[in-house]
C-alpha cells in the first residue's frame, strides 16, 4: 500500500484511537467503565504504523497501555468497548478489562500489566513461528520503563542468540509512572546499549504514522534478510495521566511546555493535514470521521446495553 | 512387570511424548550437558537434536515467559530448573502470567507447558538448594501441581502433566531418583487429580508428600509388626487436590497424620488438615498431627539437618501417641539414609 491509500489507512487508524479515547474520558466519570484506562493519546502514530506494517497473521503483544494497538490491529470497537464496560460481549468476558485485553481472534495474544513480563511471552510465540516455519513475526509494544527489568535483558539476548522473528518495540515517553529515565538509567542511550546485541537497532522521534510504517516495512525487510531481531526505539509523548483521563501537569512533574511543543505535531492533526494537502477535501475527511464516530457511539451504546456475565463465569477458564 | 528407576520413568516418559507428538520440547539448564538433569534427560538431545532438546542462558524468568509464548502458539515445552529453589526466579512469569492467562484471554488460548523442578536433598545441600514449597504453587488458581513419588508415578503422571492442556508444576525428589519399581513399558498415563492409597490399613491415616510417602511406608511396616494397621494416602496432584480418597480414609480409620515434605506453616498439611477437620470432625478420634520440616531453614551440618528433617521415626512415634501405645523397640529395624540409598521397590 502507497501513497494516498495508505495515508487514508493510517488517518483511520490514528483517529479511531483518538476518538475512542476520547469517548472513554467522556464517559468515565459515568463510573460503569470500571476498570483503570491506561491511555495511548500522543502515542497513536507508533500504533498505527507498526500495525499498518505488519501482516494480518503477525502477533502483537502489548501493556497496560494497549488501546492503541488493539484498535489498530482490529479496528474493531463493539467486544473492546464490551469488555471495558465489564459485559459478557467483551473480548474476554470482562475477565481482563482494559489492563489486560487482548484479541487472539485478531492475533492481537495478550497485554500484561506487570512491566516488561510480555516480552518473554513474544519470544516464545516467535520460536515456535521459527520452528514452524510459518514466516509469522510476532511484535510485542512496552515502555521505557520495561529496559529497567531483567526480563527484558533476558528476553532481548535469547531472541537475538537463537535469530527469533520478534520485533520489540520500546515506546519511550520518558517516563517510568513518573520518574524519568535521569532517574533510572546507567547508561548513555538505549539504542546504544541495545545495538550491543546482535539485532537490528531502529531509532525515530516522530508523530507521523507514516515514518513510522517506513521504519517498520524497512526493519521487517531487514529481519527476512539477516533474520536478526529488530529493536524499534520509538519516543514519543503521553498527553495525560499515566492511569486515568486527566491531564496531570499540575503536579509538576513536567511541564505543559513540553506537552505545547508535541502538540504542535500531534500525529493525528499531521496525519489529517497531509490528506488535505492529498487532494482529499474537508468534507471527504469528515466523512471518513463521522463514519468512524458512528461505529464508535454504536459500540458504546450496545455495550452499555449488553448484560454483565453470568455468575458462573467467574469460575470458567481457570483450567482448559 | 518390568523394573525400572524413578529417573529412568522420567526419561521413558519424555521420549515417548516426544516421539509421539513432535511439538513437545525440552528446555533448561543443564537439559543437555554431560549430567543431563540428574540422568532424567539422558538421550533427547541425541534422539530429537538440539532444536527439542537445549540449554538455555540463566534467565529463569523470561525462559518461562518464553515457554508460555511457546505454549500458547501450538508447541508443548516442558522447562527443567534442578533445584525449586532456582524455579523462585521465575515466581513473577509463573504466578502473573502463566497461572492466569488462559483466564485473562477469555479462554481463547491454551497453556500446555510442564515444570519439572527438583526438590534438593543429600547432604549438605543448605538453605538454597532444598526447599519444596509446593503449597506456594498449590495456592494459586490456574496451576496443576503434581508430587509423583514412586517410578509408575513419575512416568504416568509426567505423560499426563505434558497431555494437558494447563501449566503443570511436576515437582521431583532428589532422593527418589534411585528408587525402582514396575513401570509400565508403554505410554500408560495416571491422571492428574487421582490419588493413590500406596498401603492400605485399619487403624491411622497418613496423608504424605513426595519423599515422606517412603518414610510412611516405612513406619507402616514397622508398625505392622506390632499390630498396627497403617493406611498410607498419597494425593499426588496437590492442586486441584481431590480430597475423596483422603476423607474416606481418615473416616474408616479415624485417625490422621499429614506428613508433608515442607513446613508446617501455612503448608498443604495445613489444608489436608483443615479439610479433614471440616468434612470428617464427627469421625476423629483426635485431632489431627503435622509432621513437617523445621520452622527454620534448612541447615548445612549433618547432626541439624537430621533433626530439620522429619523421618519413619517421627511418624512411629506420632502414631504411638494418638493411637496411645507404648513406645515400640526400634533398635532392631534398619531406616533409609543418604548413605544407604534406598532402591525400592514400591
Amino acid at each position: 500500500m502507497k501513497g494516498i491509500e495508505l495515508n487514508v489507512e493510517l488517518y483511520k487508524k490514528v483517529y479511531l484511537i483518538r476518538k475512542t479515547e476520547e469517548k472513554i474520558r467522556e464517559h468515565y466519570l459515568e463510573d460503569e467503565m470500571k476498570t483503570p484506562v491506561h491511555l495511548s493519546i500522543g502515542e497513536e502514530a507508533i500504533a498505527a504504523g507498526i500495525c499498518q506494517a505488519l501482516n494480518a497473521e503477525d502477533q502483537i503483544f502489548g501493556t497496560y497501555r494497549n488501546h492503541g494497538i488493539y484498535l489498530a490491529k482490529t479496528g474493531e470497537t463493539d467486544r473492546f468497548f464490551a469488555e471495558l464496560y465489564g459485559k459478557q460481549t467483551g473480548v474476554a468476558k470482562g475477565k481482563a478489562g482494559s489492563m489486560h485485553i487482548s484479541a487472539p481472534e485478531s492475533n492481537f495474544l495478550g497485554a500484561s500489566a506487570v512491566v516488561a513480563t510480555i516480552i518473554p511471552v513474544a519470544v516464545g510465540v516467535s520460536f515456535a513461528n521459527k520452528r514452524k516455519n510459518n514466516g509469522k513475526l510476532a511484535a510485542v509494544f512496552f515502555g521505557d520503563g520495561a529496559l529497567d527489568e531483567g526480563a527484558f535483558w533476558e528476553s532481548l539476548n535469547f531472541a537475538c542468540l537463537k535469530e527469533l522473528p520478534v520485533i520489540f518495540v520500546c515506546e519511550d515517553n520518558g517516563l517510568a509512572i513518573h520518574s524519568p529515565i535521569s532517574d533510572r538509567q546507567g547508561y548513555r542511550s538505549i539504542s546504544d546499549i541495545v545495538s550491543k546485541f546482535e539485532c537490528n537497532v531502529f531509532e525515530e522521534e516522530t508523530t507521523d504514522p507514516e515514518v513510522i510504517y517506513r521504519l517498520t516495512c524497512n526493519a521487517i525487510q531487514q529481519q527476512k534478510k539477516n533474520h536478526k531481531p529488530c529493536f524499534l526505539h520509538l519516543k514519543y509523548y503521553r498527553y495525560l495521566e499515566h492511569v486515568g483521563i486527566n491531564q496531570d501537569f499540575k503536579f509538576g512533574y513536567r511541564s505543559d511546555e513540553e506537552f505545547k511543543r508535541w502538540y504542535k505535531v500531534d500525529p493525528v492533526n499531521l496525519q489529517r493535514r497531509k490528506l488535505l494537502e492529498n487532494a482529499y477535501s474537508e468534507e471527504e475527511i469528515q466523512e471518513l470521521e463521522k463514519e468512524i464516530d458512528r461505529q464508535i457511539d454504536n459500540s458504546i451504546k450496545s455495550a452499555q446495553k449488553a448484560p454483565f456475565p453470568d455468575d458462573s463465569e467467574l469460575f470458567k477458564e481457570v483450567y482448559a | 512387570m518390568r523394573k525400572i528407576s524413578y529417573r529412568e520413568a522420567l526419561n521413558e516418559a519424555m521420549i515417548q511424548e516426544m516421539e509421539r507428538d513432535p511439538n513437545v520440547f525440552v528446555y533448561g539448564l543443564d537439559v543437555s550437558d554431560h549430567k543431563r538433569i540428574f540422568g532424567s534427560t539422558v538421550g533427547l538431545v541425541e534422539k530429537f537434536g538440539p532444536e527439542r532438546c537445549f540449554e538455555t542462558p540463566l534467565s529463569e524468568d523470561a525462559m518461562t515467559g518464553f515457554g508460555l509464548g511457546a505454549a500458547i502458539n501450538g508447541l508443548r515445552p516442558i522447562h527443567i530448573h534442578t533445584r525449586v529453589d532456582f524455579m523462585i526466579l521465575a515466581m513473577n512469569q509463573i504466578v502473573n502470567m502463566l497461572s492466569n492467562y488462559r483466564y485473562m484471554v477469555g479462554g481463547k488460548l491454551k497453556v500446555p507447558m510442564v515444570i519439572r523442578a527438583i526438590v534438593g536433598r543429600g547432604w549438605g545441600q543448605s538453605s538454597q538448594h532444598s526447599k519444596s514449597l509446593h503449597s506456594i504453587f498449590a495456592h494459586i488458581p490456574g496451576l496443576k501441581v503434581v508430587l509423583p513419588t514412586t517410578p509408575k508415578d513419575a512416568k504416568g503422571l509426567l505423560i499426563s502433566a505434558i497431555r494437558d492442556d494447563n501449566p503443570v508444576i511436576f515437582m521431583e525428589h532428589r532422593w527418589l531418583y534411585d528408587t525402582i519399581g514396575e513401570v509400565p513399558e508403554g505410554p500408560e498415563t495416571i491422571p492428574l487429580g487421582e490419588p493413590n492409597i500406596l498401603r492400605s490399613g485399619r487403624d491411622i491415616t497418613v496423608v504424605a508428600t513426595s519423599w515422606m510417602n517412603v518414610e510412611a511406608l516405612k513406619a507402616a511396616e514397622v508398625m505392622e509388626k506390632h499390630g498396627i494397621s497403617v493406611e498410607v494416602v498419597d494425593p499426588r496432584t496437590i492442586a486441584p487436590l481431590n480430597d475423596k480418597l483422603i476423607l474416606e480414609s481418615v473416616k474408616k480409620t479415624g485417625y490422621c497424620i499429614v506428613a508433608d515434605n515442607d513446613w508446617l506453616n501455612c503448608g498443604f498439611s495445613a489444608e489436608v488438615a483443615a479439610r479433614v477437620s471440616e468434612f470428617c470432625f464427627k469421625d476423629l478420634k483426635s485431632p489431627v498431627s503435622r509432621i513437617g520440616f523445621a520452622a527454620t531453614p534448612c541447615p548445612t551440618t549433618r547432626p541439624l539437618e537430621n533433626i530439620f528433617y522429619p523421618n519413619a521415626i517421627n511418624i512411629i512415634r506420632e502414631i504411638e501417641q494418638k493411637l496411645a501405645l507404648e513406645a515400640v523397640d526400634l533398635s532392631g529395624e534398619e531406616f533409609y539414609s543418604w548413605e544407604k540409598r534406598f532402591k525400592g521397590p514400591f
